[in-house]
């Protein structure tokens, strides 16, 4: 019992640690950028607003930096990470495999595609393209999740296989939509899309995204000790008594919320859902009670982290889609070269 | 109280894989399925342990109906030891045994300490209380057999099915396992249904024996009226002979090595 009960303060320790650099990162990316604010200012205005005391109309000029720029990008951004690499840990735990993504159902590709063709239609704005990518990215998904429910025994091989073949199609008509685009304007702008960036956040924005997000959140965090039993494979879940029919479709679906509204306001923002539960496998263990939450908080700091460096390492904006891959795929090599042995074999 | 099969039909596609077995496996004894390899006995299993869903006949569990329980119910009366498990994630061995408390817990609960004092009782059971700390990855083979036999006693069901649990183990750990498995029955009150290979360990461990030929039970009962070399002769297509030794003991020989 005693070793039970040390393993579990270690981990909440590391969930303290993960929590607290998400929070400092959180504060600092407040005050980082062209237009420099010092973090006791920061800090005071950040109060005046959690506390109600802030009223837009008097502000002053850095507290309108803050609130409409600053504030709604940054809390896309960590809602963002912490989706991606939630998705990432519910997806590895569910398919059995270390080396999944959570756009391995076709998610990202699906929502791709709705973005292009939001931009090719005339009169989109950017809520339009959003709704697009959003709605396609579910489609996706479902379409996957058809297939390998018709093609016999939706097993979790028919389930991957469905999503190739989901990705891959959808992948052929954005194609398409690239060479038919208008080389000048809709090809840079499906192109730009696709790389992902937080430059277009708003409060109504991050609003919408908190109604899929925190709840899809809610039931990862919730279901995450069931998420250890699915890992087994479907007969020993089954066996000890879960309706696996029922659940994985569930699981599957919150996080497809998640994902695909994430993906829909910011474009693929890749590695994070594959490279963060890793890391957080590593801190918090195999257990995914433990590793869920640790990974999702890693999520968030990692891609606040790399937004900051996206907005402030050039004049113009790098995509963050770039920095998450040039950081995130270097890293993975030295961790599989420094061995995770401990977490996954 | 049983474990009663009637009548059940079973097939992938268009081949019949089970055509109307029959049979009754009852609480508190070992009971042995033997059959050549596609006889049927995996199928068998996932069929009573409700993985597969049959085509017609019926499946009583203690005189209630197997087919139409939910899931977490069938939990509660059947455990189930499969031949190997492939772990992709380093579960610690305390962890993996207390999943077995699954179907007591609601979908969003985590295991009680009393969860954990039923899983720790498991493993004392089977003799790896002092692997708790360690990780299935690191731990042999027959230890990672008995982790998955603590976790089925830790869903304290009445039945327990296991499907050719020694296959992979040497022949210590393969008598060491069933020795443990036979404890349990005994002691616990427990109904085994066991698919297996070798007849002589069948011989050794069963209390009752169920011959499996072609989807069809050919033979079934206790295990000095089943184990006949006619009958043994007759399910394995070889020249068979039963013999006594003078410890008592039993075994099963064939002339096919030095013919």
């Amino acid at each position: 019992m005693s070793n039970r009960t040390a393993r579990r303060s270690r981990w909440k320790g590391s969930l303290g640690i993960a929590s607290l650099i998400t929070l400092g990162i959180f504060v600092l990316s407040l005050g980082l950028g062209r237009y420099a604010i010092p973090p006791s200012q920061v800090a005071v205005l950040l109060w005046e607003i959690i506390t109600g005391q802030f009223d837009p109309a008097q502000a002053t000029e850095p507290a309108r930096v803050l609130y409409y720029i600053r504030l709604p990008r940054i809390l896309l951004a960590a809602l963002t990470g912490a989706a991606l690499a939630g998705a990432g840990t519910l997806f590895q735990g569910m398919f059995r495999n270390p080396l999944v993504s959570p756009d391995v159902l076709g998610v990202s590709s699906g929502a791709a595609l709705g973005a292009a063709l939001g931009i090719l239609l005339p009169g989109g704005s950017s809520a339009t393209i959003q709704i697009f990518a959003f709605t396609m990215g579910i489609l996706a998904v479902a379409l996957t999740y058809g297939i390998a429910k018709v093609s016999r025994g939706q097993s979790i091989v028919m389930l991957v296989l469905a999503g190739v073949v989901v990705s891959a199609f959808f992948e052929a008509a954005l194609s398409f939509l690239k060479y038919v685009a208008d080389p000048y304007e809709e090809l840079p702008a499906i192109v730009f899309w696709l790389m992902g960036g937080f430059h277009r956040a708003s409060w109504p924005l991050v609003r919408a995204l908190l109604f899929t997000v925190l709840p899809g959140m809610a039931v990862l965090l919730l279901t995450s000790w069931k998420l250890n039993i699915l890992s087994l494979g479907d007969e020993e879940a089954m066996s000890l008594g879960i309706n696996v029919s029922l659940l994985r479709p569930f699981l599957i679906a919150a996080a497809t919320l998640m994902v695909a509204s994430t993906v829909s306001a910011s474009g693929t923002i890749a590695w994070v859902g594959l490279v963060v539960p890793h890391i957080a496998r590593i801190l918090a263990g195999a257990d995914h009670d433990q590793s869920m939450p640790v990974s999702m908080v890693m999520g968030a700091g990692f891609v606040l982290l790399m937004d900051d460096l996206a907005r402030t390492l050039t004049t113009a904006e790098i995509p963050v889609g770039i920095l998450t891959a040039a950081v995130g795929a270097p890293f993975f090599g030295y961790l599989l070269i420094k061995g995770t042995r401990e977490a996954w074999k | 109280m049983a474990i009663v099969v009637e009548q059940l039909r079973f097939g992938y596609g268009p081949v019949e894989v089970i055509r109307g077995a029959s049979f009754t496996v009852p609480a508190g004894q070992v009971t042995c399925l033997l059959g050549r390899n596609g006889s049927g006995k995996t199928t068998l299993i996932r069929l009573v342990n409700g993985i597969l869903r049959a085509q017609s006949g019926t499946i009583t569990i203690d005189g209630c109906d197997a087919r139409t329980s939910p899931r977490q119910m069938l939990a509660r009366w059947l455990a189930f030891v499969p031949q190997e498990h492939q772990s992709v994630f380093a579960y610690g061995v305390r962890e993996l045994v207390v999943m077995g408390r699954n179907p007591y817990m609601g979908l969003f609960a985590r295991p009680k300490d009393s969860d954990y004092d039923v899983a720790a009782q498991a493993m004392e059971m089977v003799g790896i209380a002092h692997l708790a700390e360690r990780s299935y990855m690191e731990i042999s083979g027959g230890e990672r057999q008995l982790v998955l036999i603590a976790r089925a006693l830790a869903q304290e069901t009445p039945y327990l099915l296991m499907d050719e649990p020694t296959s992979h183990l040497d022949f210590s750990n393969q008598h060491g396992i069933l020795s443990i498995v036979r404890r349990i029955s005994r002691e616990r009150g427990v109904g085994v249904l066991m698919a297996m290979h070798d007849p002589n360990l069948a011989l050794a461990y069963a209390d009752q024996v169920i011959m499996l030929e072609a989807g069809q039970v050919y033979r079934e009962g206790p295990v000095d009226q089943v184990m006949t070399g006619e009958h043994l002769e007759h399910l394995y297509g070889i020249p068979i002979k039963v013999v006594g030794l003078a410890t008592g003991q039993q075994i099963i020989l064939t002339e096919a090595g030095h013919a």
